[in-house]
Protein backbone atom coordinates (compact mmCIF):
# COMPACT_ATOMS: atom_id res chain seq x y z
CA UNK A 1 0.00 0.00 0.00
CA UNK A 2 0.98 3.77 -0.57
CA UNK A 3 1.80 5.76 2.25
CA UNK A 4 1.82 9.21 2.38
CA UNK A 5 4.69 10.60 4.44
CA UNK A 6 5.74 13.84 5.63
CA UNK A 7 9.98 12.68 5.63
CA UNK A 8 10.01 10.96 2.76
CA UNK A 9 7.27 11.81 0.68
CA UNK A 10 5.11 8.65 -1.04
CA UNK A 11 6.37 5.47 -0.25
CA UNK A 12 5.22 1.91 -0.92
CA UNK A 13 5.03 -0.24 1.92
CA UNK A 14 3.91 -3.79 2.38
CA UNK A 15 0.71 -4.56 4.40
CA UNK A 16 2.35 -6.75 5.85
CA UNK A 17 5.00 -5.52 7.54
CA UNK A 18 2.59 -3.01 9.51
CA UNK A 19 3.93 -3.41 13.35
CA UNK A 20 0.97 -3.19 16.26
CA UNK A 21 2.07 -1.23 18.89
CA UNK A 22 -1.20 -1.55 21.29
CA UNK A 23 -0.13 1.48 23.38
CA UNK A 24 1.93 3.33 20.62
CA UNK A 25 4.81 5.14 22.36
CA UNK A 26 5.33 7.55 25.20
CA UNK A 27 4.93 11.15 23.46
CA UNK A 28 2.94 9.15 20.66
CA UNK A 29 0.20 7.12 22.78
CA UNK A 30 -2.48 7.33 20.00
CA UNK A 31 0.06 6.29 16.92
CA UNK A 32 -0.76 2.68 16.96
CA UNK A 33 0.56 1.30 13.74
CA UNK A 34 3.92 1.61 11.96
CA UNK A 35 6.58 0.26 9.62
CA UNK A 36 10.14 -0.55 9.80
CA UNK A 37 12.27 1.33 6.80
CA UNK A 38 15.79 1.36 6.25
CA UNK A 39 18.37 2.90 3.79
CA UNK A 40 19.47 1.12 1.23
CA UNK A 41 22.99 0.28 2.00
CA UNK A 42 24.92 -2.40 4.35
CA UNK A 43 26.42 -1.62 7.39
CA UNK A 44 24.19 0.86 8.41
CA UNK A 45 23.14 0.77 11.90
CA UNK A 46 20.15 3.09 11.08
CA UNK A 47 16.35 2.05 10.60
CA UNK A 48 13.51 4.54 10.83
CA UNK A 49 10.58 3.45 12.44
CA UNK A 50 7.51 5.48 10.41
CA UNK A 51 4.06 5.65 11.78
CA UNK A 52 1.13 4.47 9.59
CA UNK A 53 -1.20 5.78 11.17
CA UNK A 54 0.80 8.85 11.70
CA UNK A 55 2.17 9.57 9.15
CA UNK A 56 3.76 12.75 10.43
CA UNK A 57 5.79 10.76 12.40
CA UNK A 58 9.29 9.08 11.71
CA UNK A 59 11.83 7.98 14.43
CA UNK A 60 15.51 6.89 13.88
CA UNK A 61 16.19 3.25 15.72
CA UNK A 62 19.73 1.87 16.07
CA UNK A 63 20.47 -1.31 17.20
CA UNK A 64 21.95 -0.93 20.39
CA UNK A 65 24.63 -3.65 20.19
CA UNK A 66 26.59 -0.69 17.94
CA UNK A 67 26.85 1.07 21.21
CA UNK A 68 27.15 -1.66 23.88
CA UNK A 69 27.91 -5.09 22.56
CA UNK A 70 26.62 -6.61 25.76
CA UNK A 71 23.41 -4.61 26.11
CA UNK A 72 20.63 -6.56 27.82
CA UNK A 73 17.40 -6.08 27.93
CA UNK A 74 15.98 -6.56 31.47
CA UNK A 75 12.39 -6.39 32.17
CA UNK A 76 9.44 -7.52 33.99
CA UNK A 77 7.80 -9.55 32.67
CA UNK A 78 4.79 -7.62 33.07
CA UNK A 79 5.99 -5.42 30.94
CA UNK A 80 6.67 -7.97 27.95
CA UNK A 81 3.09 -9.69 28.49
CA UNK A 82 1.73 -7.78 25.97
CA UNK A 83 4.06 -8.50 23.17
CA UNK A 84 3.26 -12.61 23.50
CA UNK A 85 7.08 -13.40 23.28
CA UNK A 86 7.28 -17.29 22.80
CA UNK A 87 10.88 -17.25 21.19
CA UNK A 88 13.16 -14.17 22.70
CA UNK A 89 15.23 -14.91 19.23
CA UNK A 90 12.40 -13.52 17.28
CA UNK A 91 12.31 -9.69 19.11
CA UNK A 92 13.77 -6.79 17.66
CA UNK A 93 15.41 -4.53 19.82
CA UNK A 94 16.21 -0.98 19.26
CA UNK A 95 17.08 2.37 20.83
CA UNK A 96 15.33 5.25 19.63
CA UNK A 97 17.90 7.95 18.69
CA UNK A 98 17.73 11.84 18.90
CA UNK A 99 19.63 13.58 16.36
CA UNK A 100 19.91 17.38 17.12
CA UNK A 101 21.26 19.73 14.60
CA UNK A 102 24.35 19.27 16.32
CA UNK A 103 25.33 16.13 15.41
CA UNK A 104 27.95 15.26 17.86
CA UNK A 105 25.13 15.87 20.31
CA UNK A 106 23.51 12.99 18.86
CA UNK A 107 22.04 10.73 22.01
CA UNK A 108 20.08 7.16 22.08
CA UNK A 109 17.53 5.87 24.43
CA UNK A 110 19.46 2.72 26.09
CA UNK A 111 17.14 3.01 28.96
CA UNK A 112 13.51 2.06 26.89
CA UNK A 113 14.39 0.41 24.17
CA UNK A 114 11.85 -0.49 21.56
CA UNK A 115 11.12 -4.18 21.29
CA UNK A 116 9.27 -5.60 18.25
CA UNK A 117 8.00 -9.09 18.12
CA UNK A 118 9.11 -10.73 14.50
CA UNK A 119 6.43 -13.60 15.55
CA UNK A 120 3.24 -11.68 15.46
CA UNK A 121 4.30 -7.73 14.39
CA UNK A 122 3.91 -6.33 17.83
CA UNK A 123 5.44 -4.26 19.09
CA UNK A 124 6.70 -1.87 22.49
CA UNK A 125 8.92 0.83 23.79
CA UNK A 126 9.52 -0.90 26.88
CA UNK A 127 11.49 0.87 30.31
CA UNK A 128 14.36 -0.73 32.10
CA UNK A 129 13.53 0.55 35.70
CA UNK A 130 16.59 -1.54 37.06
CA UNK A 131 19.82 -0.97 35.56
CA UNK A 132 21.93 1.98 34.96
CA UNK A 133 20.90 2.64 31.34
CA UNK A 134 21.06 6.45 29.95
CA UNK A 135 17.99 7.69 28.13
CA UNK A 136 20.68 9.76 26.89
CA UNK A 137 23.71 8.14 25.74
CA UNK A 138 26.06 10.40 23.48
CA UNK A 139 26.74 8.11 20.74
CA UNK A 140 28.99 10.05 18.33
CA UNK A 141 32.24 8.92 19.69
CA UNK A 142 31.40 4.84 19.73
CA UNK A 143 29.88 5.39 16.45
CA UNK A 144 33.25 6.90 14.65
CA UNK A 145 35.15 3.96 16.60
CA UNK A 146 33.44 1.57 14.87
CA UNK A 147 32.50 2.98 11.55
CA UNK A 148 29.03 1.80 11.96
CA UNK A 149 30.34 -1.79 11.98
CA UNK A 150 29.36 -4.17 14.56
CA UNK B 1 -6.62 15.18 41.77
CA UNK B 2 -8.82 13.05 44.23
CA UNK B 3 -6.48 12.23 47.04
CA UNK B 4 -7.70 9.10 49.40
CA UNK B 5 -6.16 7.85 52.56
CA UNK B 6 -5.35 4.10 52.34
CA UNK B 7 -3.21 2.25 55.21
CA UNK B 8 -1.34 -0.90 54.51
CA UNK B 9 -3.55 -3.90 52.89
CA UNK B 10 -6.15 -1.26 51.41
CA UNK B 11 -6.67 -0.80 47.88
CA UNK B 12 -8.50 1.90 45.05
CA UNK B 13 -9.81 0.47 41.75
CA UNK B 14 -9.78 3.01 39.17
CA UNK B 15 -12.80 1.77 36.71
CA UNK B 16 -14.01 -1.60 36.86
CA UNK B 17 -10.39 -2.62 35.53
CA UNK B 18 -7.55 -1.36 37.40
CA UNK B 19 -6.98 -1.91 41.21
CA UNK B 20 -4.19 0.29 43.56
CA UNK B 21 -3.38 -1.87 46.56
CA UNK B 22 -0.87 -0.28 48.99
CA UNK B 23 1.56 -3.23 50.12
CA UNK B 24 3.23 -2.13 52.48
CA UNK B 25 4.48 1.32 54.01
CA UNK B 26 8.19 2.21 55.56
CA UNK B 27 9.33 4.93 56.49
CA UNK B 28 8.39 7.91 53.82
CA UNK B 29 8.06 4.85 51.07
CA UNK B 30 4.96 3.71 50.22
CA UNK B 31 4.67 -0.34 47.92
CA UNK B 32 1.83 -0.89 45.52
CA UNK B 33 0.85 -3.28 43.59
CA UNK B 34 -0.62 -2.62 40.75
CA UNK B 35 -3.18 -4.97 38.72
CA UNK B 36 -4.87 -4.06 34.93
CA UNK B 37 -5.30 -5.07 31.82
CA UNK B 38 -2.38 -5.92 29.33
CA UNK B 39 -2.94 -2.54 27.68
CA UNK B 40 -2.44 -0.20 30.15
CA UNK B 41 0.88 0.73 30.62
CA UNK B 42 2.07 1.77 34.29
CA UNK B 43 4.91 3.50 34.70
CA UNK B 44 6.81 5.77 37.55
CA UNK B 45 5.81 9.26 36.80
CA UNK B 46 9.19 11.04 36.83
CA UNK B 47 10.05 8.20 34.06
CA UNK B 48 7.10 7.95 32.29
CA UNK B 49 7.96 11.86 31.38
CA UNK B 50 11.46 11.53 30.77
CA UNK B 51 10.86 9.03 28.14
CA UNK B 52 7.72 11.07 26.40
CA UNK B 53 10.32 14.22 26.10
CA UNK B 54 12.97 11.77 24.38
CA UNK B 55 10.48 10.50 22.10
CA UNK B 56 8.89 14.09 21.21
CA UNK B 57 12.97 15.53 20.35
CA UNK B 58 13.36 12.12 18.56
CA UNK B 59 10.19 12.65 16.32
CA UNK B 60 12.05 16.38 15.48
CA UNK B 61 14.72 14.24 13.21
CA UNK B 62 15.30 15.58 9.77
CA UNK B 63 15.79 12.76 7.19
CA UNK B 64 19.13 15.03 5.24
CA UNK B 65 20.29 14.85 8.80
CA UNK B 66 21.07 11.44 8.88
CA UNK B 67 22.27 10.93 5.97
CA UNK B 68 24.49 13.37 6.74
CA UNK B 69 25.81 10.62 9.57
CA UNK B 70 25.79 7.84 7.00
CA UNK B 71 28.06 9.66 4.07
CA UNK B 72 24.94 9.07 1.50
CA UNK B 73 22.13 10.14 0.08
CA UNK B 74 18.85 8.40 1.81
CA UNK B 75 17.09 5.88 -0.22
CA UNK B 76 14.43 4.04 1.21
CA UNK B 77 13.23 0.58 0.87
CA UNK B 78 10.65 -1.56 3.32
CA UNK B 79 12.17 -3.69 5.23
CA UNK B 80 11.86 -7.32 5.45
Amino acid sequence: MQLNTRHFGTIEIDEKGIIDFPEGIPGFETTRKFVLLSNAGENNPFRWLQGVDNTDLALVLVDPKYVRPDYMVDVDDSEVEILDIKNAEKVLVFSIAVIPEDLSKMTVNLKAPVLINTENNRGKQVVMENGDYSVRHYIMEELQRTGGQK
Amino acid sequence: MLVLTRKKGQSIMIGNDIEIAVVDIQGDQVRLGINAPKNVAIHRKEVFLEIQEENKKAAEVKPEMLGEILGEKLRIKNEE
